[in-house]
C-alpha cells in the first residue's frame, strides 16, 4: 500500500514541477501560432522559419534592427565604390559555426552563390538579382560586384533568406540548423516545440523554447497559467485588453510591415475606371474598420508603406471618408448599382474587416457579395488567376512598394511612370535620394488609387513583467531574442 | 467459421481498395498548387516547376496512383512535401500521442457511461433515470472544444493542477506525458460518455424485459447477479458497435481538441496537411483512418461471434 501511495505522489509531483519550469530566470518560453515546415530560412518562404532562427541561430552579413535600420553583423564594416557597383565587406574575426567549423569569406561566397544559383530553391532570388560576382579577397574580406547599382543591397543582405551557412552543414539545415548565431539548435519535437541553447556563458538567456500553440485562446490560457512567458504577436486582440489590466504582464503595442489593403482588380470593368476606384476609396472609413475588426489596434495608412518608416508620406487625407462624394463619382462614371464580389482569405483582418467594408460600400450604392476562401484557393484564384473584383489582404514583406512595378502582379496595374521611379530607386544608393524617390512612388500609387490603403497591422506583444529586450516593432519577420533578459 | 472469417477479410480488402481509389480521385480534384504554397508569392516560375518535378507532380495520374499503392505494399512511404521526412515516420510520431489519448478517453467514457447507463435503466422513471438522461443531453449538446477551454481555465489557469496545453513527449517521462493527456482525454470523453450512457440504458432496458431474465428471477437468482452476469452480456452487443465507432472517431475526430491543447497528434497533422496541400500526408493518413474503421468493424463482427452464439454461422 505504501509503495502504491509513494508512486502516486511521485508522479503527481513530477506533474507539478513540469508546470513551474517556465519561471526560471535564465530560460524563456515563447508561444507561436504557426509551426515552420523546416528550419532553413534560405529554402522556404514561410515567415515561421525566420521567426525562430533569424538572428538567433543564423546571421547574415548585415542585420535589421528593431527600428528597421541596417546594422553590421558578420561584416563589421564595409566600403562602397563611387559608382555603387563594388561592395567590400570586412568580416568579423574568431567566429565559428555551431558545429565547430570556422567562419570565413569562403562561407559567404558559398552562401550567396548557392542562393542565386540556377537551381536554387531560395524563395527570394530577386534579392540577389543585381549581384554579378562574389569573391573572397582573403579569409576576412569579401568583394561583391554588381551588374547594376542596387540601393537596397545592404538591407537585402539582412533578410533571413541571405543568412550565411556553411558548406559542411547546409544540406541538413532543414532539420538540424547550424549557424553562427548566439543560440544553437538543440531539438525539434515536431508539432510541439523547438529548443535552443545559448552558445556563450555570457548570454542572459541560457535556454529558449519556442512552443507551437495554434489556438489564440489556448495561448492566452498558457500565458495565464505560466506555461509560456511571452507571445510576440498575440492573435487575440480582445484578450490584450484584459492583459493590459493585469499587473503581472506587460503589453507592447507595436507596428509591423503589414499593409492591409482592399485590393481592386484594375483590369476588370468597371474597376478599370479610376473614378470608380476613387469612389470606393472615399466610401471606406478606416477608423471604423480598425475599431470594428481589430479592436482599435492598427494605424491608418494612405499608401503602401509602413508609417513607422522615416520615408513614409502621410496620404490619409487624399480620399477622406465621404459616401456622398463616392456616389457622385460613381454616377459620373456611369457605374451606379454596381455588384461586386469580395474574396476574403482566412485571417480575422479580412473576414471581420470584409463585413465592415461591405457595409460601407453599400452606403455608397455598391452591392458586395462576400466569398470566403482558404489560402490555397486565394493563391490560385486571386493571386495567380486574378479572378476577383475586390479582396482584402495584408502584404507583410518589408519595403515592398516595388510590387506595383511588376508585370502580371495580381493588381493588374501598369504604370510606366511608376516603373520608371522604381527603376531609378533600384539604381540609387544615396539615402536622401532614396527617401525622395520612395515618396514619389507612394504618391503615384495613391493618386492612381490602385488599391484602398486601409491600415497597418499592429503587433500585440504580451509577456511576463520583468522580461526586457523583446522587440515591439517587427520591421522583419523575426523574433530576435539575442538582447532579451530577465530583470 | 473459417469461411465466415475469410469472407469478412475479402470484404475488408475490397473496401480498402475502393477507399484508396476514392481518396486519390478526390485529391486530384482539389484545387491548390503545393509548390506555390511552399515557396510563396515571390517565387519564380522556373523554381516552381523545378519543385513540382522534385515532388513528382508532373507525372500522369494513373502512374502516381500505382506508385503510391506499390509504395504502401512494399512498406516504403512517400516524403512529406512540407516536412521533408517519410510520412510513416510522421504518422508514427503522431500516433504516439493520439492512440494513448484515444485509449484513455475511451476508458474514461466507458467507466463513466456504463454504470450510469445501468443505473438509469434500473431506476427507470425515477430521479436517477432523469438525472442521468439530463446529464446525457447536456453532454451531447456541449461542443467538446468549448468544454476543453472551460476545463483549461478552471484546472490549468485557476487551480494550476494541469498544464494548459502542449505535450512534453514520452522522453520527459510517462508521468508528465500522461498528466498532459488527462484534460484533453476528459474533454473528448464527456460527449462520448453521454452517448454511450444512453445506448447502455436502452440496451439494458431491452434486456431487462426479456423472458430469460424473468425466468432467472423466478429461479431466485439475485438481482445483482442477473444484472452483471446475464443482462450486461447481452447488452454488450449494441454497446460494442458504439465503442468501435467511437474509437475510430476519437482517432480522427480529436482534431479540434488537439488544436485547443496544442497536442502533436494525428488530427493536427491531417489538418495542417490539408491547409498546406501536402497531398502525400493527406492520402496516407486518410487511408490509415479508413483502414482503422474497417479493421475495427471487422473486429466487432468477430467479437459478436464470440459474445453471442446466435451470431455465429451455423456449424
Amino acid at each position: 500500500m505504501n509503495r502504491f501511495l509513494h508512486a502516486i505522489t511521485v508522479s503527481v509531483a513530477i506533474g507539478f514541477t513540469s508546470i513551474g519550469s517556465a519561471q526560471a530566470k535564465d530560460s524563456l518560453t515563447i508561444g507561436f501560432t504557426l509551426e515552420p515546415p523546416h528550419l532553413d530560412p534560405t529554402a522556404g518562404a514561410a515567415a515561421a522559419i525566420d521567426e525562430i532562427v533569424y538572428a538567433n541561430v543564423f546571421e547574415g552579413l548585415t542585420r535589421i534592427d528593431q527600428n528597421g535600420v541596417v546594422q553590421p553583423q558578420l561584416a563589421s564594416r564595409w566600403d562602397v565604390s563611387g559608382d555603387g557597383l563594388t561592395y567590400t565587406f570586412h568580416l568579423k574575426d574568431g567566429i565559428t559555426f555551431h558545429d565547430g567549423t570556422a567562419f570565413d569569406a569562403s562561407d559567404v561566397v558559398f552562401s550567396l552563390d548557392r542562393a542565386r544559383a540556377e537551381d536554387s530553391v531560395n524563395a527570394q532570388k530577386p534579392l540577389f538579382a543585381a549581384i554579378d560576382t562574389v569573391k573572397a579577397v582573403d579569409p576576412k574580406t569579401v568583394r561583391i560586384t554588381l551588374s547594376r547599382p542596387e540601393g537596397a543591397l545592404l538591407f537585402n543582405l539582412g533578410w533571413g533568406d541571405a543568412v550565411i551557412v556553411a558548406p559542411e552543414s547546409a544540406a541538413t539545415n532543414k532539420t538540424d540548423p547550424v549557424g553562427t548565431g548566439p543560440f544553437k539548435f538543440v531539438r525539434w519535437t515536431k508539432g510541439d516545440r523547438v529548443e535552443l541553447e545559448a552558445v556563450s556563458q555570457g548570454q542572459p538567456i541560457r535556454k529558449a523554447v519556442f512552443r507551437f500553440i495554434p489556438d489564440p485562446s489556448a495561448q492566452v490560457a498558457a500565458l495565464k497559467a505560466g506555461d509560456i512567458d511571452a507571445v510576440a504577436n498575440l492573435n487575440a486582440p480582445e484578450a490584450v485588453l484584459a492583459f493590459q489590466a493585469d499587473t503581472n504582464f506587460e503589453v507592447a503595442i507595436g507596428s509591423t510591415e503589414g499593409e492591409t489593403i482592399l485590393a481592386m482588380n484594375n483590369a476588370r470593368t468597371p474597376l478599370n475606371d479610376i473614378r470608380v476606384r476613387r469612389a470606393i476609396s472615399h466610401a471606406i472609413d478606416r477608423q471604423a474598420i480598425i475599431d470594428g475588426a481589430m479592436f482599435g489596434f492598427g494605424t491608418p495608412i494612405g499608401t503602401h508603406f509602413a508609417p513607422h518608416n522615416p520615408a513614409y508620406v502621410d496620404l490619409t487625407a487624399t480620399y477622406p471618408h465621404d459616401p456622398a462624394k463616392a456616389r457622385a463619382l460613381l454616377k459620373e462614371a456611369g457605374a451606379e448599382n454596381l455588384k461586386l464580389t469580395l474574396k476574403l482569405p482566412p485571417p480575422a483582418y479580412a473576414r471581420r474587416g470584409g463585413e465592415i467594408v461591405a457595409a460601407q460600400l453599400k452606403e455608397a450604392g455598391i452591392e458586395v457579395e462576400i466569398i470566403p476562401v482558404e489560402w490555397a484557393q486565394w493563391l490560385e484564384q486571386v493571386f495567380r488567376g486574378t479572378d476577383y473584383d475586390l479582396t482584402i489582404v495584408s502584404h507583410t514583406e518589408p519595403m515592398d512598394i516595388g510590387i506595383y512595378a511588376r508585370d502580371k502582379y495580381y493588381f493588374n496595374y501598369d504604370s510606366p511612370e511608376l516603373k520608371a521611379v522604381i527603376e531609378k530607386l533600384n539604381n540609387t544608393s544615396n539615402p536622401d535620394a532614396r527617401t525622395k524617390l520612395l515618396g514619389e512612388a507612394q504618391e503615384i500609387v495613391t493618386r492612381d488609387a490602385v488599391a484602398v490603403y486601409m491600415f497597418q497591422l499592429a503587433r500585440l506583444g504580451v509577456w511576463r513583467k520583468g522580461l526586457e529586450g523583446m522587440w515591439r516593432n517587427a520591421p522583419v519577420q523575426a523574433t530576435d531574442i539575442t538582447g532579451v533578459r530577465w530583470k | 467459421m473459417l469461411a465466415f472469417l475469410a469472407r469478412r477479410v475479402l470484404v475488408l480488402l475490397a473496401t480498402l481498395v475502393a477507399a484508396s481509389l476514392a481518396i486519390f480521385l478526390v485529391l486530384e480534384v482539389l484545387p491548390g498548387d503545393p509548390a506555390l504554397l511552399i515557396l510563396g508569392l515571390e517565387a519564380q516560375d522556373d523554381t516552381l516547376a523545378a519543385l513540382r518535378g522534385q515532388m513528382g507532380l508532373d507525372r500522369p495520374a494513373p502512374e502516381r496512383y500505382l506508385a503510391w499503392i506499390g509504395g504502401l505494399l512494399s512498406g516504403t512511404s512517400g516524403i512529406s512535401h512540407t516536412y521533408s521526412v517519410p510520412v510513416f515516420e510522421l504518422i508514427g510520431e503522431r500516433l504516439a500521442v493520439t492512440v494513448p489519448l484515444a485509449a484513455i478517453a475511451l476508458m474514461l467514457s466507458t467507466v463513466l457511461a456504463v454504470p450510469l447507463g445501468m443505473l438509469a435503466a434500473t431506476r427507470r422513471g425515477r430521479a436517477g433515470d432523469y438525472g442521468v438522461m439530463g446529464f446525457s443531453q447536456i453532454g451531447m449538446a456541449i461542443p467538446n472544444f468549448w468544454f476543453a477551454i472551460l476545463s483549461i481555465l478552471l484546472f490549468a489557469v485557476t487551480l494550476g493542477w494541469f498544464p494548459a496545453s502542449g505535450f512534453p513527449g514520452w522522453q520527459a517521462g510517462a508521468g508528465a506525458a500522461l498528466w498532459a493527456l488527462v484534460l484533453p482525454a476528459f474533454s473528448l470523453a464527456l460527449p462520448e460518455a453521454a452517448i454511450l450512457a444512453r445506448v447502455t440504458r436502452a440496451a439494458v432496458l431491452e434486456t431487462l424485459g426479456a423472458d430469460y431474465v424473468r425466468t432467472a428471477r423466478a429461479k431466485g437468482v439475485g438481482e445483482r447477479r442477473i444484472l452483471w452476469a446475464h443482462v450486461l452480456r447481452n447488452a454488450l452487443i449494441p454497446m460494442t458497435t458504439i465503442l468501435g465507432l467511437q474509437f475510430a472517431f476519437l482517432l480522427a475526430g480529436s482534431i479540434v481538441v488537439e488544436a485547443v491543447f496544442a497536442l502533436p497528434g494525428l488530427g493536427r497533422l491531417i489538418f495542417q496537411a490539408v491547409t498546406q496541400r501536402d497531398l502525400v500526408v493527406v492520402r496516407d493518413v486518410v487511408l490509415l483512418l479508413v483502414a482503422v474503421v474497417v479493421v475495427v468493424n471487422f473486429a466487432v463482427d468477430v467479437a459478436y461471434a464470440a459474445i453471442d452464439p446466435r451470431a455465429r454461422p451455423a456449424a
